[in-house]
């Protein structure tokens, strides 16, 4: 069976790929869908409560909730893919150099590794973010720079794995260099493991924004994320429940869905691949 | 056995060194310095009492000698003091906050194995059954919902509609009036909702984990004999599959003590509890080098304690192992 047949089997995984495609098509489109601008402040609407004008209410500033959410998805997205794609880079390029070279390279990198896991991340990324500028750049590359550990450690099994089989040995009988044959035969051989624990860490860096700027010391204000939503919402939890539980069940959603569909493409790629 | 746990301590050390080196660079070099702060507060400040500050202190040096000076403190297990006004030592401000966020912290990984471990193994043994689909789709929504969003729906529950908890630290304003009864009634209700949010996290991995772990340890030969020497489901269930399907799930609970600890800095700032993850938060929005490095390495030891007791404890409880 096809990939794409043992995929489509999954309805659950299917949900969550439509899901994430409407997710996107709702941030590409953000200007044009949101019916009001989600940064105009309106002093006559202060915290109203969801009704017909306002369908999710509005803040103490009587800012659109709904358009404030849809935006918001703009960065979720963005800081869940830039902050993916710079751990995995990270990632595949040690778990590489530590599975094919082996030896010190090895012991180095993994006791770094090792290292990196014992500090409790969240601590970490807390230190370094206060200390820079908040702001969503220096989010993305924060939290890119403190999840690459998982990646390492499984490129780094499969390159151990991949490295003895015979196609491997073939390529260095025909005299290819190490860097030819990590590129072009192990590295396409281990690319499946890293494309779901990819998408699944999208799902992990968009939780981890959001609690950054739930904290404030992620996105700013008056840029809108679904964290700083929260926050305010936290501020008049006693009067305005809406502002508490919309935003978190656009994170719930999103979060699902990428979970989801990772699950369902290591289903389909290889149901016992452990992760 | 005693050998082994001597060589772990050991390898201990070149982690703790390694860690502390890391985290005492990151914050160091990192733009931006505590006098800043002093300054901003005081625009009358020269440049030459900004200096005397900075000597103060002994941020002038190279960072290198500063973590020389560091480490050296800390054999002796001084942390150094604190930069902020109290100039309290380090140590002494993490001391009162440790047993809350300890206490918090153990009573949510307990909590964590009485729930998790039954629920993985039972929809293990009932795989594809309603109830495994149900426990499945309640994982899967436990691993998307943000904690500190759950704990904002739960303070609008339990805290506000109902009134039936508190919603911010650990003791009622009369705390020091009521009887020894009331005391620990009065904490534990404050304590609750923390403790509910603590587990959350790992529940839903755990559980599973464990899940799956069963499933591959049912399929084993050894299974089967048990069931072919005509054994009762109950005692192949729990006697022969549980035990071997527990192994692993030890390792994952000492892996999950950072994230845990890491975790503490959420709650702790939203039910304003006066624990490590709280202190942290505060030292790091004011600069205070030698506490933030102070909470860091306690933290980090806890974790490397973490994994320490999750070894010592798959040893226990694996033959093959202890007898090594």
């Amino acid at each position: 069976m096809t990939f794409w047949k043992r995929f489509k089997k999954n309805k659950l995984a299917l949900l969550g790929g439509i899901v994430v495609i409407f997710l996107f098509t709702i941030a590409i489109f953000a200007p044009a869908i949101t019916p009001y601008d989600p940064n105009a402040i309106n002093v006559h609407n202060i915290l109203e409560p969801p009704g017909f004008t306002h369908p999710f209410g509005t803040d103490d500033l009587g800012r659109d909730i709904l358009s404030r959410i849809i935006w918001g998805s703009r960065i979720s997205l963005s800081v869940g893919f830039v902050a993916v794609g710079i751990s995995t880079l990270i990632g595949v390029i040690l778990g590489a150099l530590t599975g094919y070279y082996g030896g010190w390279v090895d012991l180095v990198i993994m006791r770094f590794v090792d290292i990196m896991l014992s500090i409790p991340t969240f601590f970490l990324l807390l230190a370094v973010i206060a200390f820079l500028e908040p702001g969503i750049s220096n989010i993305m590359i924060v939290i890119g720079l403190t999840s690459w550990m998982g990646i390492t450690r499984l490129v780094r099994a499969e390159f151990l794995s991949v490295k003895e089989r015979e196609f491997t040995q073939s390529a260095r009988a025909i005299g290819a260099g190490d860097m030819r044959i990590i590129f072009r035969h192990i590295l396409p051989n281990s690319l499946a493991p890293v494309l779901v624990s990819a998408v699944l860490g999208v799902a992990g860096a968009i939780l981890t924004e959001s609690a950054l700027s739930f904290l404030g010391i992620g996105v700013q204000p008056p840029t809108s994320s679904w964290g700083n939503i929260l926050t305010i919402g936290k501020d008049n939890i006693e009067i305005a429940w809406w502002l508490s539980v919309f935003p978190g069940v656009a994170i719930l959603v999103t979060v699902l869905a990428y979970n989801l569909l990772g699950e369902g493409i290591r289903d389909a790629i290889d149901p016992r691949m452990k992760l | 056995m005693v050998i082994y746990f001597a060589k772990r301590l050991l390898e201990m050390i070149p982690t703790i060194i390694g860690i502390t080196l890391i985290s005492f660079f990151i914050i160091h070099l990192a733009p931006g310095k505590p006098t800043d702060i002093l300054s901003e507060l005081n625009p009358k400040i020269t440049p030459e009492a900004r200096e005397k500050l900075e000597k103060y202190y002994g941020l002038d040096k190279p960072i290198i000698v500063q973590y020389g000076i560091w480490i050296k403190r800390l054999v002796k297990l001084d942390f150094g003091e604190s930069f902020s006004t109290d100039k309290r030592p380090v140590w002494d401000k993490i001391k009162e906050r440790l047993p809350i966020t300890i206490l918090i912290n153990v009573l949510s990984l307990v909590l964590v194995i009485l729930i998790a471990i039954p629920i993985g193994v039972s929809s293990a043994t009932h795989q594809y059954s309603l109830y495994d689909k149900i426990t499945t789709v309640v994982v899967f929504v436990g691993f998307a919902i943000p904690t500190f969003w759950l704990a904002l729906l739960l303070m609008i529950l339990f805290g506000i509609y109902l009134d039936w908890l508190p919603i911010s630290g650990i003791k009622s304003l009369n705390y020091d009036s009521l009887s020894t009864v009331g005391k620990i009634r009065d904490m534990s209700s404050h304590l609750i909702m923390p403790v509910l949010l603590g587990a959350f996290g790992g529940l839903a991995g755990l559980s599973r984990y464990m899940r799956s772990n069963m499933l591959e340890v049912i399929r084993a030969d050894y299974i089967t004999t048990a069931r072919a020497k005509g054994l009762s489901e109950r005692a192949v269930i729990y006697k022969h599959a549980m035990r071997n399907a527990l192994l692993p799930v030890i390792t994952i609970l000492g892996l999950s003590v950072p994230g845990l600890i890491g975790g503490s800095v959420i709650f702790e700032t939203i039910f304003a509890i006066p624990g490590m993850g709280q202190l942290f938060y505060m030292s790091v929005m004011t600069r205070d080098y030698p506490l933030i490095m102070g909470v860091l390495t306690i933290g980090a030891v806890l974790t490397l304690i973490g994994n320490l007791l999750a070894d010592a404890g798959y040893a226990i409880a694996d033959p093959r192992i202890r007898n090594r």
